[in-house]
């Protein structure tokens, strides 16, 4: 019961980890990014459809980190080039990418759920993602790469006065953003043995209320996610059980994870501060 | 301005990626035949928040209305749905456009029939599952007696658990997935009432494979070997759990047996193609009528596969056994339970 309870935690914690982590480098920079759930999606999609065609494992997860990357550089070519409101690009990106996959996965035959998909194993992603939480965590403090994104996302104007180039900082992040996303949308793919429309099911949006509850920093992000996933586990092993007697309706059950969520984003949003220089160009 | 622009254009482009419809060419000749001199009678159909490609309920509609299309040469329209809210406007576009009839899939979009239906009294509207709309003369609701497929299933799932245990993973909780839970669920006790089962999982949406599968891992791990599932595309995730574990799942809907084969014990089928094909043969030969059409394991409107896949595992006996109940079924000798109320009175008849 333990080990069930552990091993699905773990399997509902890591693709939001993933996707949040990708949401902290974008927003670190002052990138603004609602657009997570649509990179998953693409991601989940792509790594589908190409690891089922080529039966390779590395072009299936390549195919998936490039087009979440190529959604990623959109959004910084709105944001930035073309000043575009970030909560509007973030939006036309998960709105393309919904119905871009949803036509893209009948128009090109569904291939990636006849064929089986072949996938790297799913703890290659969990190493993979607790890697990302130590490198960013060690990362954004000591070295000058991290700094440098800090500043750029604290203060735009006064980096761009000090000499940093902000559209590069910002262009690194963003390539991180779709990297880590790519991996995440890769994840549930993995899990689920083949792709199906929708797939992502709102956990990019999730993944984004861990982010501000964590604070816009990697491990109490990387805590919030557990908590999501632990909370989640947890209400899928006590679904049927009684509680005081009385059955509890499953729909109840299900609030729970998202109850907690909201409880923890209201109690704990005024202590989070975000970037300073979130939504500015 | 220039770039709000820009950015409009792009997001309704994506918008209608997501759900313009899309006009399938009618069959064969039709296409090829260069004397295409009659107008084709148009036909739509409206798929649920599940979509095509679900391997399941939605594909199923759509392999009937493909049938239709061929035989009886009707041009197609199908629009999907993102959200539950889309259903109304979905409805009436198709109508709109001009099809005769509008077929209008799962048990959710009875409210938005409802709404629509009234206003388009020459278009007919085919409702697949739910209770019959009241004074509504041009609405069909099919119905499937899911409860017996699902019982006999559940009885299968009784004679072959090796663990004693078995399971049952749901999408959202909604008295027509009640129909396959307790209807299972009595099927697995008359089998052997010795046997354990295990409380039903939820999930809460259709479309989330990821809980799906952990749900299923759960009943796994509280040495489950079998479990059912009534959760649409989400269930893949239960069958991707069952592979992995080397256990069994059981398929719903559609037939799902092919899609891990050796570990999907057998699939409760819905015939939701036939009911939709029969629908619209009715249509074109103008027998077509309003109310409930109620499709049982008699009409072959609910049944389970061949086995292809699982037949030594199952063995001879279980299956000639299964005839039995089948039979038994089909006459009406057994009535399987729909509620959790009747599952109780069902057992509690049993022991007597």
């Amino acid at each position: 019961m333990v080990e069930v309870l552990f091993a699905s935690t773990v399997t509902l914690t890591a693709p939001l980890l993933l996707a949040a982590l990708g949401g902290l480098t974008s927003e670190r920079s002052g990138v603004m990014n609602i657009g997570l759930e649509g990179k998953l999606l693409v991601a989940a999609w792509a790594t589908g459809f190409v690891g089922a065609a080529s039966q390779n494992p590395l072009l299936g997860l390549l195919a998936g980190i490039c087009l979440a990357v190529a959604m990623s550089l959109l959004h910084l070519l709105l944001t930035q080039t073309f000043r575009i409101d970030h909560i509007v690009s973030g939006m036309g990106i998960n709105a393309l990418s919904i119905g871009g996959t949803s036509f893209a996965s009948k128009g090109l035959g569904d291939r990636s759920q006849s064929v089986a998909g072949v996938f790297f194993p799913v703890w290659m992603y969990w190493i993979l993602a607790a890697a990302a939480v130590l490198a960013l965590a060690l990362a954004l403090d000591r070295t000058r790469g991290g700094l440098r994104l800090l500043a750029v996302g604290h203060d735009p104007d006064k980096s761009r006065q000090s000499g940093v180039d902000v559209g590069a900082v910002r262009l690194r992040a963003l390539l991180a953003t779709g990297l880590l996303c790519g991996l995440g949308g890769a994840l549930i793919v993995t899990n689920a043995t083949s792709f199906t429309d929708g797939m992502t099911g709102g956990r990019g949006y999730i993944a984004l209320a861990a982010l501000i509850l964590g604070g816009w920093r990697p491990l109490p992000t990387l805590v919030a996610c557990s908590v999501f996933g632990f909370v989640m586990a947890l209400q899928l092993q006590l679904q049927g059980s009684e509680l005081a007697g009385a059955a509890v309706p499953s729909q109840l059950w299900g609030a729970l994870p998202y109850l907690v969520t909201l409880v923890a984003l209201v109690g704990f949003l005024g202590k989070s501060q975000p970037p300073a220089g979130l939504g500015r160009p | 301005m220039r770039h709000t622009l820009l950015f409009v254009v792009v997001a309704v482009m994506a918008a209608l990626v997501g759900c313009s419809p899309q006009a399938e060419s009618g069959g064969g000749a039709a296409v090829n035949g260069s004397a295409k001199t009659q107008q084709q009678t148009q036909i739509g159909i409206v798929f649920d928040t599940g979509g095509l490609g679900d391997k399941s309920f939605n594909d199923s509609a759509w392999r009937g209305m493909q049938r239709a299309e061929q035989e009886f040469g009707f041009k197609v329209l199908k629009v999907e749905s993102k959200a539950e809210s889309d259903y109304p406007s979905n409805l009436s576009a198709l109508a709109d456009q001009g099809c005769k009839v509008v077929v209008a899939v799962g048990i959710n979009m009875r409210p938005a029939l409802q709404q629509v239906a009234p206003q388009y009294p020459d278009v007919k509207f085919v409702s697949i599952d739910g209770e019959p709309i009241e004074g509504s003369p041009n609405v069909r609701t099919i119905q499937f007696k899911e409860e017996e497929g699902s019982f006999l299933v559940g009885y299968l799932a009784g004679l072959v658990t090796k663990t004693g245990k078995i399971g049952f993973v749901g999408g959202q909780e909604l008295p027509l997935i009640h129909k396959f839970q307790y209807g299972y669920m009595a099927g697995a006790k008359t089998a052997n009432p010795a046997v354990t089962i295990l409380p039903a999982k939820y999930t809460g949406s259709w479309d989330n494979q990821d809980t799906a599968k952990v749900a299923a891992n759960v009943l796994f791990g509280e040495g489950a070997d079998i479990v059912y599932h009534a959760a649409g595309r989400a269930g893949l995730g239960v069958i991707a759990a069952a592979k992995e574990k080397g256990l069994f799942a059981i398929g719903v809907d559609s037939d799902q047996d092919d899609i891990a084969p050796g570990h999907v014990l057998t699939s409760m089928i819905k015939r939701v193609d036939e009911g939709v094909y029969l629908t619209l043969k009715d249509f074109s030969e103008n027998k077509w009528t309003p109310g409930a059409v109620i499709y049982d394991l008699k009409a072959d409107g609910v049944g389970t596969t061949d086995f292809r896949n699982t037949k030594e595992k199952i063995g001879d006996e279980n299956v000639a056994k299964l005839e039995q109940v089948k039979a038994k079924l089909e006459s009406g000798e057994i009535k399987p339970p729909t509620t959790e109320k009747a599952y109780g009175e069902f057992l509690s008849g049993a022991q007597k």
